[in-house]
This record gives structure tokens, sequence and C-alpha cells, in this order.
């Protein structure tokens, strides 16, 4: 019997049939996980309500009809009607569009910056290192929500504003991450193996350092997903994010807290639509977390 | 330590002096006459360079100078001191409650790991901190309060009990205890039950999940294994084992998480009116009070730094081999 | 040999895999007198999984099947979780093959052992207790016994933890001791030492030794006799002064491999597997 394996004779499609291979056998595991399948369904739903939020929603979500102010939730307003007499359900469908610009804003830029950030500190180590980590460190050590206020006090109220405001403490977890991968990359042999051969420290970094960070990366991005869209909500609901008329979830809550004791449809409706949301991006991320960690794979 | 200290001042700085377009307008307001204007401008030094202004801004803090406030024409740091008391004792009873709960339901999430108990425990915890805690704050005084009546309303007090315990400590449950203020203390305590419990539901949401996990991570290490080789009951290898090298991590998580909390009550004492430094806050950014604003996020920051070097310190004292 | 400490018949053990149920022990039967056995094989063999059946220590989500486990009259298929837990370091041992690893990092290695001793006696006073770890701590060789005894772990070079490790599970004098690797992470110069205090005191005690390891020229060196086991099952029985009887491919192809001083100098054979090897045996 033969002791040596067949030669591969197309590497490339080895490598295509290994990646769907090993992407499908994930797809399968993650079938199995009841709640992760319940946070992709509800994750699926808010994009959905995004993108098809006219044909949706039931009324105009600006226009006033002061004579339905406050209604009670019926069958013509499916979640009641706020106090300008706006139809709270189609408030909600159009408000996941600002819920995800929110998230999404935020995510684009905190991630990559965070995540070059620790890459360019581990790969060069000494003082970039340093003065890098010092920064990270002093941006972690600050409270989130209170930067995001003092921040957006000072530019003044607005989604994009808001956004920016977290995005300057949503960033450092990244770089941590980033820097942690980069360290261990960096010493071990086929780096150097690499290197010898003249790449570049772009090329070492681009290459090397983020694919490994790639299943802690996306893990930490959906938890934060979860945890952006309730400091938005919180930013909201103190006035500083999206302006009225926009039917932002935390500004309508606040804006139905007057009426909490008889209508309380008006604020109860918009924090449930924020639980719901984060809720799914929490079971999401838990099961990611179960799939992704090496650790825990060979319990199954 | 330090430099982090340092690096919270700038960015205080750069949000108050740097960004606005005109910082002297935030401070003062729109109707503040033009003598004002000037005064202030000349106070904050805009007609200086830039890094004397920074300098400036640091002595003054050192010195506990935050600035005045215009809303209650005191200095910022008086009003801070007053309010902060009450936003702690909410803080520190809602951690406590995390603590006490969150830490055995983690252990029992570790130990029972895809049985029953572990997915009642992690979904308990999951509502948790999905849960926007101001909205869940209005839910419970919907139902507790204004339903079903068994809790107080917003306010730290009843109205008529307002300022009739004298201020030793600044914590109203010590001080009406120790003044034999007995009504009061219950009074107190009605009213500190919904926001205390709702502060300690996100607590104990995040302690267990973090104890779960740090508990599994050990649970799987061979000491455990060693310990049941040598005839160990269950109870001592989870508690005197597996739970004591968990410790050391999950101590520096648990002190870190009270600054959470004290995030969390900026959103919480504006629905329950609770006279803290979250409340304080807010009322200042509505009255465009960028000085006390940034004094409070300033005070608020100090503590973070503060509780991450206890936690670095707690880490070192509790691991041999970090010594 | 005389009557036996151990006996297992049929030995199977299973772990849930993706699409179905992987077999890591395939029906391994075999018999501990008061003698040194010792288990061979490579990664992956189930050497390691027929001790901890043995102890009861596999995890909950391991499949174990067997028709007859019994340890000096007890029958462990019958037993109580609190019966095993009993026998466990008062009648059978195992040390593993890490210090670093396998003793509790935070706790002091004198106390690790007290804590042993007072498993086993509930009752007995702090100051005889402390006793008794100092003499077994002796016992295995350890000058400074008072110095060691408020050490950690990590303060403690590799041979002297597992030394710990041994003391540990000697203490209260069990009948059966399984050595997982016990030597594999230690220094050669250093492994000598501990297999010499292993020996002496399974000897002196009279204990039954089952010594696993992947390590054929050690074991054959220690023990009376030696399982050669391959893929979940035993392929060899052998006494260890007869290694060169042996009569099953596998084991001829490890002994085949192994370097000798004065051997010739002639590059020596890959082991080549054959699928047959796989097959269950009878």
């Amino acid at each position: 019997m033969s002791v040596i394996a067949d030669p591969i004779i197309d590497p490339k499609r080895a490598l295509r049939a290994a990646r769907i291979a090993e992407f499908k056998s994930f797809a399968r595991r993650f079938m199995r996980n009841p709640l992760g399948m319940v946070g992709l369904v509800i994750v699926i739903a808010l994009l959905v309500c995004a993108a098809l939020a006219p044909i949706l929603a039931t009324h105009d979500p600006y226009l006033p009809a002061l004579s339905d102010r406050l209604a009670a939730p019926g069958a013509e307003y499916w979640f009641g009607a706020d106090e300008l007499g706006r139809d709270i359900y189609s408030r909600i469908i159009y408000g996941s569009r600002l819920t995800l610009l929110i998230v999404g804003l935020v995510i684009v830029t905190s991630a990559p910056v965070g995540l070059v950030i620790g890459a360019i500190a581990g790969n060069y180590g000494g003082w970039v290192d340093r003065i890098f980590m010092r920064i990270t460190d002093v941006f972690l050590a600050i409270p989130k929500l209170l930067l995001a206020l003092a921040f957006v006090a000072a530019l003044g109220p607005g989604i994009v504003n808001a956004a920016l405001a977290i995005t300057l403490t949503a960033w450092p977890p990244y770089a941590r991450l980033a820097r942690a991968e980069a360290l261990i990359v960096r010493n071990s042999d086929y780096v150097n193996a690499i290197r010898l051969a003249g790449a570049s420290d772009f090329h070492i970094i681009v290459y090397h350092i983020m694919p490994m960070c790639l299943s802690s990366v996306i893990v930490r991005m959906t938890f934060d997903m979860a945890g952006i869209i309730l400091t938005a909500a919180g930013l909201g609901f103190i006035g500083l994010g999206a302006q009225p008329p926009l039917p932002e979830w935390g500004a309508m809550i606040s804006t139905g807290r007057k009426f909490i004791f008889d209508q309380w449809w008006v604020a109860t409706v918009p924090g449930f639509a924020i639980f719901i949301v984060s809720l799914g991006f929490n079971l999401l991320g838990d099961a990611m977390r179960d799939l992704l960690d090496p650790h825990l794979r060979q319990r199954r | 330590m330090a430099i982090t200290l340092l690096g919270l001042a700038a960015l205080t700085f750069f949000i108050g002096r740097v960004l606005p377009i005109d910082p002297v307008l935030k401070i003062v307001g729109e109707k503040a006459s033009p003598e004002v204007y000037q005064r202030v401008f000349l106070e904050l030094g805009l007609d200086k360079p830039l890094w004397q202004q920074f300098w400036e801004y640091i002595t003054k803090i050192l010195r506990g100078d935050f600035g005045t406030s215009f809303s209650t024409t005191r200095p910022v740091l008086t009003d801070l001191l007053n309010f902060f008391p009450a936003t702690l004792e909410l803080s520190t009873l809602g951690l406590l409650l995390g603590v006490v709960l969150g830490v055995p339901m983690g252990v029992a999430s570790a130990y029972w790991h895809e049985k029953w108990p572990d997915h009642l425990i992690r979904i308990v915890g999951l509502i948790g901190y999905s849960v926007p805690i101001f909205w869940l704050g209005l839910v419970g005084l919907f139902v507790f309060y204004y339903r079903l009546g068994w809790v107080s309303g917003p306010g730290q007090l009843d109205v008529f009990f307002v300022g009739v315990v004298d201020r030793w400590t600044g914590s109203i449950l010590i001080d009406s205890a120790l003044q034999g203020q007995w009504e009061i203390f219950f009074n107190a305590i009605s009213h500190m039950t919904l926001p205390t419990i709702l502060l300690g539901y996100y607590s104990l949401a995040y302690i267990s999940r973090m104890t779960r996990s740090v508990m599994l991570d050990q649970l799987t290490r061979e000491y455990v294994l060693t310990a049941r080789l040598k005839g160990a009951s269950e109870f001592r290898v989870v508690m005197g084992h597996a739970l004591r090298n968990a410790a050391i991590p999950l101590v520096t998580v648990i002190a870190l998480s009270y600054g959470g909390l004290l995030e969390g009550s900026v959103l919480i004492e504006t629905i329950f009116s609770w006279p803290g430094i979250g409340n304080y806050i807010y009322s200042s950014l509505f009255a465009a009070d960028m000085n006390a604003v940034l004094g409070g996020t300033l005070l608020v920051g100090v503590v973070f730094v503060f509780l991450n070097m206890l936690s670095d310190v707690l880490y070192r004292t509790l691991d041999p081999r970090s010594r | 040999m005389s009557e036996n400490l151990v006996e297992i018949e049929n030995l199977r053990i299973a772990f849930p895999r993706e699409g179905g149920m992987s077999d890591a022990v395939r029906g391994v039967s075999l018999s501990l007198g008061r003698e040194k056995l010792g288990i061979v094989g490579e990664s992956g063999s189930g050497k390691s999984l027929t001790g901890r059946a043995l102890l009861g220590v596999l995890p909950s989500y391991a499949k174990i099947s067997v028709d007859k486990m019994v340890f000096d009259g007890i029958d462990l298929t019958a037993a109580s979780p609190k019966l095993r837990r009993s026998l466990r370091g008062g009648r059978m041992g195992m040390i593993l093959q890490d210090p670093k690893f396998s003793l509790n990092p935070v706790m002091r290695v004198g106390l690790q052992i007290v804590e042993a001793i007072r498993i086993g006696d509930k009752k007995l006073p702090k100051r005889e207790a402390f006793k008794q770890a100092l003499a077994v701590l002796e016992a295995v060789h350890i000058r400074d016994p008072e110095r060691v005894f408020s050490l950690y772990p990590h303060e403690l070079s590799g041979g002297m933890g597992q030394r710990v490790m041994i003391a540990m599970m000697v203490v209260r004098e069990p009948d059966l001791l399984i050595a997982d690797e016990p030597t594999s992470a230690l220094d050669v110069t250093v492994q000598t030492q501990v297999l010499s205090i292993l020996d002496e005191l399974v000897t002196r005690r009279g204990m039954g030794l089952i010594f696993i390891s992947h390590d054929l020229r050690l074991v054959s060196r220690f023990c009376d006799r030696v399982i050669v086991m391959y893929a979940g099952q035993i392929v060899e029985t052998l006494r260890a002064d007869r290694l060169n009887e042996a009569s099953h491919p596998y084991t001829r192809g490890l002994l085949a491999c192994l370097p000798t001083i004065d051997g010739p100098l002639d590059p020596l054979p890959v082991l080549q597997r054959q699928a047959s090897w796989l097959e269950a045996r009878p």
C-alpha cells in the first residue's frame, strides 16, 4: 500500500473547495443552534424592514393626524398613534433604517481604525507600540456614554454626530484584538520566512495579521452592534441623537414618556423594538462565538 | 495612570474648547451681554495660544477648579460632590445585588453547561443586557408604581421628607439610620427599590455571563481533574478550586463593571428623578451648561481610571504568579 | 498472578462527533495484579482514556460501555458515584503529565497535599495532617520539605512538581496507581529520578501500577508486562523482558525504529501502517 498521497493537482481549486467545505460545515453547525437561528431571523427581519419600509408601513411616518392623537392600538393604528397622531407601527418600521444607519456608520469606522492601529502597534513594537497602546488605554478608560454625551453636546445633536461620538469609544477593543494577534504572528516562523523572502510590513499586516483576527472580529462586531443600538437609543432618549420628526426609537421613548401612565404604548413599543433588535444581535454573537471559538468546538 | 488622566483631561478640554465653534457662547448662552461674553472670554484665556490654555486648564483642575456652573452659579466641583453620594448609593447597592446573584448564577451556568439551568440563566442574562435600561425603568415604574402600587414613585424620598435628615455622609440610608429617622429610612428604601433592582439586574446579567465564561475555562483545566482524582466532592472542586482561580480575572471584571453602573445611572436617574450625578449632567445638558457637563464627565472619568487601577492592584494581590 | 486488583472486559468508549459517534476505545480487556503494567501507544490510541474510565473521570458526554470492570472485588459498573468518588484518592490514584497544569496554581503545594489527606480523614487535626504531608514530601525525596510546603506550583521545577503530584496521590496509600505519561514533560535526567521514586514507592507499598506512555523502551525497562494499543484496541500483550518476541507487525515496527547506540548506521525504517491493523479484533 502506498504511503505517499497523490500530489494536489490544482492548489487554487483545492483551496477554494476546502473553503467552501468549511463554510458548509460552519453553516450546518450554525443551523443546529436554535438561539442563533432566532438571532439571525431577527437581524434579517431588521434588514427587510429597512429595505422594504415603504411597502411594509401602513401610514406615512411623518404626517401628523391631530384628530387621532394618542389613539389606542387597534385596526387602524396597529401599535397605536403618538402625540401627533402618527402611526407608531409605521414609525417603527422607518426607524429601522435609522438604527441600521447608526450601527453601520459606527462599525464601518471604528473597526477598521481600531484594527489598523492595533496591527501597526503590535507589528512594529517599541515606542510605536507604547504610544498607540497608551492612546488606546486612555480611550478605554473613558465612560462611553458620557463622552458621547459631551461630544454631541459640544457639536450639536444629530445622527452623524451621535455616530461619530460612539465611534470614539468603540474602536479600542479592536485595537487590542489586532495587537494581540499581531504579537503572536510577528514572531512566528512562517512570517519570518516570508519576511526573508522580501514581504513588506504592509503585506504582512494585510495578508497575515488581519485574517487571523477575522473570527474574533466578527464575534466582537456582532456584540458591538447590540451595544451600539443601546447607546444610540440612550442618546436618542436624552435628545442628542436623530432629531424630530425623524422616527428614531430612543427619541420616541422620550416623547412617549410624558404619556406613560395612560397611553403606555407610545413609549413601550419603541423600547420593545430596541430590545428585540439588540437581543437578536446578542443571540447571533453568542452563536458565532460558540461556533468560531476553537476551544469550544471539541465538545460537539 | 497619570498619562491616562492627562489624556482624559485632554479629551474634555478638546471637547469643551476646540470642538465648538464658539466655546464662550456654549458657556454663557446666546442671551448673554457683551460684557459677560468678554469676561468669560478672558477667563478662558481664549486669546492665548492653545497649549497655554491647556496648561491653565490642567492646573485649574488639579486645584479643584472645574469652572463655575452657569445654571447654579456654584463651582462645578461643589455641585458634583453634592450629588455624587446619591449616585454612589444606588450604584453600590446595584453592584452588590449583581455580585450576590450573578456569581452563583454564572457558576451554576458553567457547571451545568448546555443543560437546562445553563439555558435558563443565559436567557435571563441575555434579556438583561439586551434591554435598554431606561425603557425597562419606565415600564417598571408604570407596572410596579402606577398599576400595582408596590413601590414609591420617582424621587429619592417623598416630597415632605426632603431636607429633614441632616447630611452626614450623603447616603440617605446611612444618614437616616444613624439619626434614628426610621420612617424616612423605609421611605427611602421604598423609593430606592425599583432603580436598585434595575441596576442590579443590569449588573447581574453582565456578571453572570462573565462568571460563566471564566468558570467554563477553568473547569476544563487539569488541576480540576486532579482535585477530582483526589476524591474531592464536586462542591469542593467547583468552589474551592475552579472558582478560586476564576476569582482572579473575575474580580477585576467586576471592579470595572462598576464603571458601567455609574454610566447607567445617567439614564436611570432621569427617569426616577434621582438627585445624583446623572441627573445633574442631564439637566446641565439642557441648560447648555458646558462647564457642568464636562466637569461631570471628567469626574466620572477619574473614577473610571481609579477603578482600572484598583482592578490592577486586585489582580496582583490575588494571583501569586504575578508577584 | 494472585487475585487480581483490576479486571476489565470489553471496554468501549465513544465520543459524539459531527456526523455520529467516534470510537476511541474499542473492546479493551486487561487484568492487573500487584505488578507494574505498561500501556504503550501513540496519541489517539486510547491508552489515557482507559485509565480514566477505570477511575471514573471521563467527561459526561463520553459514552462508556463495559462487560466487566472490577477493582479489588468491587464492581465499578454497579457502584454509586459516591462510592467511586471515595475510591478515588483513597484506593486508586492517578498521576498526570505536567505539574505546571495539573497542580492548582493559586494554592500552596503543601496545602494541596493536606487537602488530599483530609479528604481521607475529615476529622484529622490540622497539625497531624501537616505532619503527614511533610512526611510524604520526604518520601518522594524532596530535601527541604518545610520550605517546599509553602511554595506555589509555579515556583517549582518540573521534577519537583511531579514529585509533589506523586506525593499527593500516594499519601493515602492507595492500592492502585495509574501514571499517565508521568515523565513525558520532564528532562531526561529528571525522568530517571522520578521513575526511581515511583519504583521505590510502588514496590515498597505493594501497589499495582499502570504506566501509560508512548515510549516503548522506557516502559519495557520499567514494567513487568507491556500492553500495546493501536487505534483503540490492544494489539499485543507481552512480558517486558520478552519484547523481542513481539508478533504483531505494529509492535515490531515500533521496535525497529528505536535507535540503539551500537546498532547499524543505516537509516531507521519508517513505520508502514496497514489498514488491517484497524480491523476489530475478536
